[in-house]
């Protein structure tokens, strides 16, 4: 089991931050959000193109990578980590789904960085929805594609990313219903993956800020209520790397592991970034709940991404299953 | 060796040769037979090379790292060792005299300490610095040839079969407090030291209260330089965090009722609040257990885990406590009221047989309504449980290093490090 990055994921990771930290720093984020297509284009078809981002997990006879899902972790991490907007997290899933069901056509487009393409989650709600080239339902053991259907964007609580209704349906890509199977354990990795940026980024934000606010004559992260609330959310950020990493190991190495593994990373995940954001946000004081600060942000995406894959409760009782109680 | 290797090396030996029985904690301060068995165990582990795993090749360890260590902790885990009555000294004392010991005392005392032929204890509380060490009141002071040493230490774990005892003593009340400590070997059979168990709250004898009066030192047992106690104990400090997280010397998990197998063989998992109590459990086991496993991988790779350890530590003690809560809150009744009956029982006041919880966990047929609550395990299990949140430093001083160390926050505005140690308040004086 391998549970520290290599090198070579750590420079992977090095190079998507210092890419996110020129083109999508937090004031460029907050254009994207309030513009038209709510993301920068621009950023998209470098990340998809020049850094190959959308192709990485795509076995390179089909036109990708062929890098591993502890890879991708590591770069869901910083574009959770820099609240990402657009529809990079919606194409990695249907990369994911595409090449874990066998599909070759729509895949070559994605792994290329020139089609956008995004899944139906539950009914006919999708990431990014109203802007993806290509809508991908799954249906029992078929995976259906289409192109056109009626699009109707949502009011979402997150503003980083948008979300849509969809028509789903379509011509059939691919048929497996193992690998279909096994693509939905693939996004509780990598959602959760996403969401360990957005714990780090969380803590990191409040840790920076409790040295410099004053209050009372001493910065408030001299305070135990602060301190202590600190050190546990650091606990809770260590425990959630560990499983993260878990997690990815086991989607590369360890298949039988896997179910087990995303179901906890889901578990464990989606209620320790939320919580986290939401000490974060708390502890900035009165301006956390000002439009203008970041934290509601990380706040909002947290929760949505909390609920991305279905409520907690959901992983919860996939977990019992598993353990057979 | 890689690691999968070294772990299935250390299975097979485990297999063979680790007993299934209660572990060395077993009869306390009133089963030294339990002791003398405990001694063999070790020998054989120590000549097999499971003791000293991180220790330096030249003083008798086996100069591997952490990684291995974890390894063998998580193998060990399955079966019960009786290594109890040397955890202390595994983790703690000989560890420092790793760090920091001269030649002479590494020759001395590392060997016979890894193979179990005597026992450690770690003499730092008192009964008014247990937190704050550094407020400790017991004097050492200077005389032909070495040190005389006077005071009382308290809440001191396995004193009671110690041979010898790290003692950390202030050699100058004229200083800051941090300033004028000095650390120590002790010759627990030394003239004028006398050793009290202390009954704790399982009803069991594991610690004691320690009194010296006019204790002789010899110069050559000053751990470190005389006035750098703190410095040292520091460092026995981060030892003492890191191997009570890793679980070194701390026996396992087997037939332990509280843990996640036990409880799924006796709980109803046909009701769903049952079952999602269960699965928080094994959510938070895995958690820790996968956290203290990339310590030991990033240890490997040469990313030291330092003040990481704390955070460890804390997350053991807390799930220590929600185990045992869930555990007896789920058993009902069962859990506090039992009938005492021969070799399984393990009650409070009780002969005692162990830490092993005793019988009747392993197939739910144990007790009378087939939990596992029927023969005092539980009721031993939830009584036990605050020892791991204390002992080592408490919750709240995990949190204090987490928050300084590895956060890097401001300490709280001290008062009293600048002031010489004598003019410093104590428990129980009034407000200056
Ligand atoms: C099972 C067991 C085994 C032990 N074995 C040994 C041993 O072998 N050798 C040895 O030397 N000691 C041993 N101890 C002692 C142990 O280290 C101390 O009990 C512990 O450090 C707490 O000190 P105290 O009891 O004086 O509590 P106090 O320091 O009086 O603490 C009381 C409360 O105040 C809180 N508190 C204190 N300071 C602060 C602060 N700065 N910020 C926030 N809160 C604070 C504490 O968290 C606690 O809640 C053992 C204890 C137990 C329970």
């Amino acid at each position: 089991m391998r549970l520290v990055p290599t090198p070579e994921q750590r420079e992977l990771r090095d190079a998507v931050c210092s890419f996110l930290a020129a083109a999508s720093p937090m004031p460029a984020v907050r254009r994207a959000m309030e513009s038209e297509p709510g993301h920068d284009p621009e950023v998209y078809r470098r990340l998809a193109g020049e850094l190959g981002l959308t192709g990485l997990t795509v076995p390179e006879e089909r036109g990708g990578t062929g890098a591993g899902h502890a890879e991708l972790a590591v770069v869901l991490e910083e574009t959770g980590a820099a609240l990402l907007p657009g529809p990079f997290l919606a194409t990695t899933l249907a990369a994911i789904l595409l090449t874990e069901t066998g599909e070759k056509e729509i895949l070559a487009g994605v792994a290329a960085g020139t089609t956008t393409a995004t899944v139906v989650l539950d009914g006919n709600r999708a990431l990014n929805g109203a802007e993806a080239d290509v809508v991908l339902t799954i249906d029992g053991d078929r995976v259906l594609a289409r192109t056109d259907g009626e699009r109707r964007a949502l009011r979402t609580l997150d503003p980083t990313r948008r979300q849509a209704l969809v028509e789903p349906g379509g011509e059939v890509a691919a048929v497996s219903a193992a690998g279909i199977a096994r693509a939905r354990d693939l996004f509780a990795v990598a959602v959760a993956a996403e969401q360990l940026g957005v714990l780090r980024a969380s803590l990191e934000a409040i840790v920076a800020y409790s040295r410099i606010r004053v209050a009372f004559n001493r910065v408030i992260g001299s305070y135990q209520a602060v301190k202590h609330r600190l050190a546990d959310m650091h606990c809770t950020l260590e425990q959630a790397e560990s499983i993260v990493r878990y997690a990815a190991w086991a989607a590369d190495e360890a298949p039988a592991e896997l179910p087990g593994a995303a179901a906890l990373a889901q578990a464990y995940l989606g209620r320790a970034c939320f919580e986290v954001a939401s000490g974060s946000l708390l502890l900035h004081g009165g301006i956390g709940f000002t439009w203008e600060h970041d934290a509601h942000l990380y706040y909002k995406r947290a929760k949505a991404d909390e609920v991305l894959l279905g409520p907690p409760r959901v992983h919860r009782a996939r977990l019992a299953d598993l353990l057979e109680l | 060796m890689d690691l999968e290797e070294y772990r299935r090396r250390a299975r097979t030996w485990l297999e063979a040769n680790a007993q299934d029985g209660p572990d060395g904690r077993a009869g306390g301060a009133s089963d030294p037979g339990g002791v003398a068995a405990a001694k063999e165990f070790m020998a054989k582990l120590y000549d097999a090379g499971y003791s000293g795993i991180t220790w330096p090749a030249e003083w008798g360890g086996q100069g591997l790292t952490q990684a291995e260590e974890r390894a063998f902790a998580a193998e060990a885990a399955a079966f019960t060792l009786p290594t109890y009555v040397f955890s202390i000294g595994l983790g703690m004392c000989g560890p420092t005299l790793v760090d920091l010991g001269t030649d002479a005392q590494r020759r001395r005392h590392l060997r016979p300490l890894l193979r179990g032929e005597e026992i450690w204890c770690q003499l730092f509380s008192e009964p008014a610095a247990g937190s704050d060490v550094a407020a400790l009141q017991t004097r050492a002071a200077a005389t032909d040839g070495g040190w005389v040493v006077d005071g009382q230490k308290v809440w001191t774990s396995v004193a009671q079969h110690a041979d010898w005892g790290l003692l950390l003593a202030r050699t100058d009340p004229d200083v800051p407090k941090h300033k004028g400590l000095t650390m120590f070997i002790v010759d627990m059979h030394a003239p004028g030291v006398t050793v009290r168990p202390l009954r704790d709250m399982t009803g069991r004898a594991h610690f004691n209260e320690i009194f010296f009066d006019g204790v002789h030192i010899p110069a050559e047992n000053v751990v470190g330089r005389v006035g750098d106690g703190w410095n040292c104990a520091v460092t026995t400090l981060l030892h003492e965090r890191l191997s009570i997280a890793g679980g070194v010397g701390m026996g396992g998990q087997k037939d332990n009722p509280v843990a996640f197998e036990a409880l799924r063989r006796t709980a109803d998992t046909a009701d769903p609040v049952v079952r999602d109590r269960l699965v928080e459990l094994h959510i938070r086991s895995r958690a820790l257990a996968l956290f203290n496993q990339r310590l030991a991988q990033e240890t490997k790779a040469g990313i030291f885990p330092g003040a990481r350890g704390s955070a460890a530590k804390l997350l053991l003690a807390e799930l220590t406590m929600f185990q045992a809560d869930l555990a007896t809150s789920l058993a009902g009744p069962e859990a506090v009221a039992w009938i005492e009956d021969g070799p399984g029982d393990a009650s409070p006041g009780g002969t005692g047989n162990g830490e092993g919880p005793g019988v009747g966990t392993g197939d739910g047929a144990g007790g009378d309504g087939g939990t596992a609550g029927g023969d005092g395990g539980l009721a031993h299990a939830v009584s036990l449980a605050p020892a791991m949140a204390l002992g080592g430093g408490t919750n709240e001083i995990m949190r204090n290093i987490v928050s300084e160390r590895v956060l890097n926050l401001p300490p709280e505005p001290r008062t009293d490090k600048n002031v010489p140690f004598k003019e410093l308040r104590t428990s129980g004086e009034a407000p200056r």
